[in-house]
């Protein structure tokens, strides 16, 4: 059991005992009757239990279904409830979508306009990723779109100008449930709870919780240890805490390695990249994470930590078969280390649908030319074995060979020696092979200036 | 005037604020209980034992019920009382339920319902279409054949032959309120049961026979549903009845709503199809004969799979003309979650395997595809007016055909009461394969007006010409059309009434048979309202479905909702509306026909005065203020068996166009604009049927491209949630998307003369499909053949048979 405090909807709001792995989204609809929020998948896929958490660094866009109550320790919180004005005037975006008909059901209507409401604070203008996280089956999206840019003239509300923040966080947390403030702390309970579970962005976590039923048992809630959340240069490499955010990275990515953090545009959506953290990507050693690929593929070194002793690896050794990787007891990852800049990296996804979907096959390229010569080449395939795993069969192919189609075309028997991937739903094996390869293909034909991306095509007039 | 308006949905303020409120969202009284089910983990096998201590001692729970604990009738099947509540000894697919926990809330019934223990004697699976066709598991005995003249010979005698098969995946409904309902028991043995159902009188049925009550005993109550799309047609029962078999058992409130995964592993999606073709055409690709063949998916039980699949053969046509064909139709039974309605009931998948025909055709004669549709194209509408019923039916005579103990004679699965004659039509119209006369055929001028519009030809040639210089990116366009019937195909089902109370303030309380699942279907009937009384659609109260108020509805589908509701409407407040002027006319002295309603106000003569001083008089004046209302839809008769008669009142037709972009070193592919022109008769509200459109399109688009479900070896559905089954999002609309609406008034006497709009809409979604072909057949000159759902894998698949063996390795 723990106590949490935050605000809600501009009101302070203290819990005890409750149990750490209770929702946000169970607690606002059970336990405080605000039925605004909406359940409609209850995996952080869909949208509809979305609400804005606002703190010291800002506002985002959550899932409340994949929010454990901890996690909003110290936070202010709005929901659907708290998005008008106290007189009941409506929130730009709110009038907006009633008078271009955003909403048919409703259903997903109140997760629209939180997500709506949270770009609005910041002036974005990229509806279409905003709400890449908000599935609605009834609009066809058309009219959803024409109310964000209707609303984007009216300045923000008054009510909701300062969303609040650093609410005063309980003194003492519970026995079950940890909230350490630092690396340190961490470092050191961890190494004497080995078998806790450490929870980050809870949004693969929180499935366990919300699908598998799970009890988590020890749980250290990672949100307060700010000395993992930095971005540091260090020598001519990045150093990234491994509590940064998807969001955060991408954000302050976007002039240094712009092909990554345009890849990281396509990961999830605004409201998992908003709490899903770098390493937590790493250290749950999905084959299908997507960050994994691309930071092998840049030579990221990880950065692991035991107690007070420290270890550094090559990422790419990180990951020893599917599910197991090179962590020891009581070790978690504290940072990951990438090039200050990687301009010959250019990451591609592919899935059945281009937002917030999970890759079939994540291919990524790191190849340095010398005149027309490949001089060195680092390639990393995710959804094609077990682990995020390296070409290494395709790139000793490709190495010293001038870079052409020619050569890519003959350096394509080698991913079968790299690789025998599966099938499942989201691609058959053969496939991805064939896929994976034509990677490859796209990837010179885009450095020899053929167009090759169906998103950067407009229609004829 | 009220209707033609383009106002908000009713209850978009609600919406937008959080306020509106599902089922899940009504405040419950104490002591309510929670309800999940344990499901089968086997496709096909007998129940050997079962141990359920675990479940029934896990915190939290109240009760466990299996099969043997049901009272009285288990049964949630909308047509064969094939359908059990929960297994009576066999489970015939992954995820049937087959026991009840009831327990202190939702999370600890759902955890308790792993903890069940099912042993079985596993059986074969019958998984795939093909499986089923070999092991001659089907419904109906048999294929259903339909013909007009004599196919066969017309292919023979052609001088071209096409032949091919098409592929089609389901769909999932998605709607984003999973399934839900609460029961709550009343004094001696009633029950109130808040329903998420399309189909409240069904509800009312099934729950009626689990109880062992009468109708009158169970009120079902449906204020609004969070997306239906046919998903909760039938699909609503197994809750609605589970929560008041509970209910009863325990005399507490029972709540039962699906988590998302186990609503799609429970629940059935559109049928998936193959279509086998063959055509005789001739050089202009004319179609001369016409073979085809569909085999129905239907999975476990019966539910609407025989109306889907003849709403399929009914749209088998499409557009087109055909003087010889024939549709022979298999309705194959499997072990997996019984197929059921689904936006388009069958029309989606019979229409595609025409257009599918006509770009095969097109493919191998090297015309555009267009030029092939409008020469097959049925003939203008002429300018009579409508034939009047020749035929009528529906008569009570005909109805007093016996029911079978149990039937439900409200769902679209029931027998058909009627028996027609044939009618060939007197007058000479193109005929439908079924033999209905195309009397109101407008997508001549339709597709003229969109080809210019949309600059089709122009585009298609700049596209040729962009493709021929890009070599890893191609793009296609398409121009497809939808002739869409409209009515119920079980002709009994084609009749609505409506209750409608005056207050002596003057607000009206309106209320009607149809269910509002997000279509706008109370805004527009409202809208109704307010036009008959000449006042403010403000001054109309919308209120929740509810069957103590108007019995015996036919489930909100078929696009029949305002259709038939607004008529029933309509008929109720005339009612009220002659009488107040009846009695204003007595007060002055003059004759009814000069007391006119408009604006709020009544006048009478020279005088005015509000509508509210009206309805007071006309209470002082000891006048009924309130009025229910019925109609029935005319012109109906239909034998289902043979394929012969009238089964719709008149068509909704639609044009549209897509052009799409495909990389063919992936497959990876997108709209990049789509234009679409539809009718909708004279438009109740252009708004919403904007929004019908739009959303419709939307959701064709993505059953024919991202949305896969996909089954393993073992019949386990492995696309269960949306982090694997993948709807469209934002970005997948077009860019450039351009509707426009066809206003011109029905030639029926429909309501206010406007025409359904709820599904003929999803169709629209083929014209990406077709683009997408066309994109892919620009890679090779051979028939790229592409299947559905569309998936990179699938275009990339096509662009490989397009070039063929000597492409290989581009």
């Amino acid at each position: 059991m723990t106590d949490v405090a935050f605000s809600l909807n501009g009101s302070h709001v203290t819990l005890s005992d409750i149990p750490p792995t209770r929702t946000l989204l169970e607690w606002l609809r059970e336990d405080r009757g605000l039925k605004g929020t909406k359940e409609g998948c209850n995996e952080g896929d869909c949208g509809a239990c979305t609400v804005m958490v606002s703190d010291g660094e800002g506002s985002r866009a959550l899932n409340a279904c994949l929010l454990f109550l901890p996690q909003l320790n110290g936070k202010a919180l709005h929901t659907v409830e708290g998005l008008s004005g106290p007189d009941g005037a409506l929130h730009p975006v709110q009038q907006a979508m009633i008078d271009h008909h955003g909403s048919q059901c409703g259903f997903c209507t109140p997760g629209i306009v939180m997500s709506l409401a949270t770009a609005h604070l910041e002036g974005a203008r990229d509806h279409d990723d905003r709400l890449a996280g908000n599935l609605c089956r009834c609009t066809g999206y058309a009219p959803i779109l024409r109310a964000a840019m209707a609303a984007e003239s009216h300045p923000v509300p008054a009510w909701l100008a300062d969303p609040g923040g650093n609410v005063p966080e309980p003194a003492s947390v519970g026995s079950d449930a940890v909230q350490p403030e630092s690396a340190d702390d961490l470092a050191a309970w961890y190494l004497a709870n080995p078998d806790a579970t450490l929870v980050a962005g809870a949004t693969d976590v929180g499935l366990w919780v919300t699908k598998a039923l799970q009890h988590l048992g020890s749980v250290a809630f990672l949100g307060r240890c700010r000395d993992l959340q930095q971005i540091s240069p260090v020598g001519g490499s990045l150093r990234i805490g491994a509590g940064v955010t998807i969001a955060a990275l991408r954000e302050a990515l976007t002039a240094s390695h712009s092909n990554f953090a345009e890849f990281l545009r396509r990961f999830a959506s605004e409201q998992i990249r908003g709490a899903a953290t770098i390493g937590g990507n790493i250290a749950n050693g999905s084959p299908i994470g997507d960050t994994p690929p691309a930071l092998i593929a840049m030579g990221a070194r990880l950065h692991l930590r035991q107690g007070d002793a420290r270890r550094e690896i090559a990422l790419e050794d990180f990951f020893l078969d599917y599910r197991k990787q090179d962590r020891r007891a009581g070790e978690f990852v504290e940072a990951v280390s990438i090039p200050a800049s990687t301009p010959d990296l250019a990451c591609y996804k592919l899935s059945k649908r281009f937002d917030q979907d999970i890759s079939a096959v994540c291919g990524c390229f790191n190849i340095t030319l010398e005149g027309s010569i490949v001089a060195s080449a680092r390639i990393a395939f995710g959804g094609m074995a077990g682990i995020p795993k390296r070409a290494r069969a395709v790139e000793a192919a490709l190495l010293g060979r001038p870079f052409t189609l020619e050569t890519a075309h003959s350096a394509l028997p080698a991913f079968a020696s790299d690789f025998a991937p599966m099938s499942d739903m989201r691609a058959s094996a053969a496939y991805r092979l064939e896929a994976a390869q034509a990677l490859l293909l796209r990837h010179v034909h885009e450095r020899l200036g053929t167009p090759v991306s169906v998103l950067e095509l407009e229609a004829g007039a | 005037m009220s209707t033609g308006t383009p106002l908000p949905h009713d209850s978009a303020l609600m919406h937008v604020t959080g306020t509106a409120r599902y089922v899940d969202d009504l405040p419950v009284p104490a002591g309510t209980l929670h309800l999940a089910f344990g499901l089968s983990t086997v496709a096909h096998g007998d129940i050997t034992a079962m141990d359920l201590s675990a479940v029934a001692t896990a915190p939290g729970v109240v009760a466990v019920l299996t099969a043997d604990d049901l009272p009285f009738v288990n049964d949630v099947s909308s047509s064969d009382h094939d359908e059990p509540l929960l297994s009576d000894g066999t489970v015939h697919y992954i995820g049937q339920p087959v026991f009840l926990v009831v327990a202190e809330s939702h999370i600890a019934a759902r955890k308790a319902a792993r903890r069940g223990r099912i042993a079985c004697a596993e059986r074969p699976a019958i998984l795939t279409g093909d499986q089923a066709l070999a092991a001659g598991s089907r419904f109906e005995g048999g294929p259903v054949i339909w013909q007009k003249g004599n196919a066969e010979a017309a292919i023979d005698a052609a001088p071209l032959v096409v032949e091919g098969s098409l592929n089609m995946g389901g769909q999932e409904h998605f709607y984003l309120e999973g399934q839900a309902a609460l029961a709550l028991p009343q004094e001696g043995g009633d029950m109130i049961v808040h329903s998420s159902t399309q189909h409240p009188t069904e509800v009312q049925h099934k729950v009626a026979e689990a109880i062992g009550v009468a109708m009158h005993a169970v009120r079902i109550e449906v204020r609004r549903m969070g997306g239906g799309f046919g998903g909760k047609e039938s699909q609503g029962n197994a809750l609605a009845v589970a929560c008041a078999v509970a209910a009863r058992a325990t005399g507490r409130p029972c709540k039962m709503r699906y988590d998302r995964d186990d609503d799609m592993m429970i629940t059935g999606k559109r049928h998936d199809f193959r279509i086998d073709y063959r055509a005789g055409v001739d050089d202009r690709g004319r179609i001369l004969g016409l073979d085809v063949r569909h085999l129905v998916r239907c999975g476990w039980s019966m539910d609407l799979s025989l109306p889907v699949a003849d709403r399929a053969m009914l749209h088998a046509d499409n557009a087109y003309a055909l003087p010889h064909v024939r549709i022979e139709s298999h309705r194959l039974r499997t072990n997996t979650q019984s197929a059921t309605a689904f936006r388009g009931f069958g029309g989606p998948q019979g229409m595609l395997g025409m257009e599918r025909i006509i770009d095969h055709i097109a493919h191998r004669l090297g015309h555009d595809p267009l030029a092939v549709r409008l020469v097959n194209y049925y003939p203008a509408a002429n300018d009579e007016s409508p034939a009047s019923a020749t035929s009528a039916t529906g008569t009570p005579e005909q109805a007093a055909r016996a029911l079978v103990p149990g039937e439900d004679p409200a769902s679209r699965a029931a027998v058909d009461l009627s028996a027609p004659a044939d009618a060939p039509d007197p007058r000479g119209h193109a005929t439908t394969p079924f033999h209905q006369p195309v009397e109101d055929f407008i997508l001549h001028e339709m597709t003229d007006r969109l080809r210019k519009t949309a600059g089709y030809d122009r585009r298609r040639a700049e596209i040729a010409e962009w493709n021929r210089l890009s070599p890893v990116l191609k793009r296609g366009i398409a121009m497809t059309p939808v002739k869409f019937g409209i009515s119920f195909t079980l002709t009994h089902l084609n009749q609505a009434g409506a209750l409608v109370h005056v207050y002596q303030d003057g607000s009206v309380h309106l209320n009607h048979g149809g269910t509002e699942m997000g279509q706008g279907l109370f805004r527009k009937v409202a809208q109704v309202a307010a036009r008959v009384f000449g006042i403010a659609p403000e001054a109309i109260r919308i209120t929740a479905t509810d069957t103590a108020k108007v019995p015996n509805t036919s489930a909100t589908a078929a696009s029949s909702g305002s259709d038939l509701n607004g008529m029933a409407v309509k008929a109720a407040c005339e009612t009220i509306r002659d009488r107040i002027a009846a009695h204003l006319a007595d007060l002055r002295q003059t004759s009814a026909e000069h007391v006119v309603f408009g604006n709020g106000n009544v006048r009478v003569g020279g005088d005015e005065i509000t509508f509210a001083e009206a309805a007071m008089a006309a209470y002082l004046g000891r006048v009924s203020l309130s009025a229910t209302g019925f109609y029935a839809t005319p012109k109906l008769s239909w034998d289902r068996k043979r394929g012969v008669g009238r089964p719709f009142l008149y068509f909704a037709y639609g044009v549209a166009v897509s052009e799409v972009a495909i990389d063919t070193l992936t497959g990876e592919n997108r709209i990049l604009r789509t234009d679409i022109l539809h009718d909708a008769g004279a438009s109740l509200n252009p708004a919403i049927d904007t929004g019908q459109i739009e959303g419709g399109f939307v959701q064709g688009a993505g059953w024919l491209t991202t949305e896969e479900l996909v089954w393993d070896g073992k019949g386990r559905l492995t696309t269960h949630a949306p982090s694997t089954y993948k709807i469209p999002v934002a970005s997948d609309r077009p860019r450039i998307f351009k509707v426009e609406l066809w206003d011109a008034p029905n030639r029926e006497d429909t309501i206010f003369r406007s025409k359904a709009v709820g599904e003929p809409p999803l169709m629209h979604g083929n014209s990406v499909f077709l683009a997408l072909s066309d994109a892919c057949a620009a890679c090779g000159p051979h028939w790229p053949d592409l299947q559905a759902p569309a998936t990179a894998e699938r275009v990339l698949a096509a662009v490989r048979r397009a070039r063929g063996p000597e492409g290989a390795g581009t």
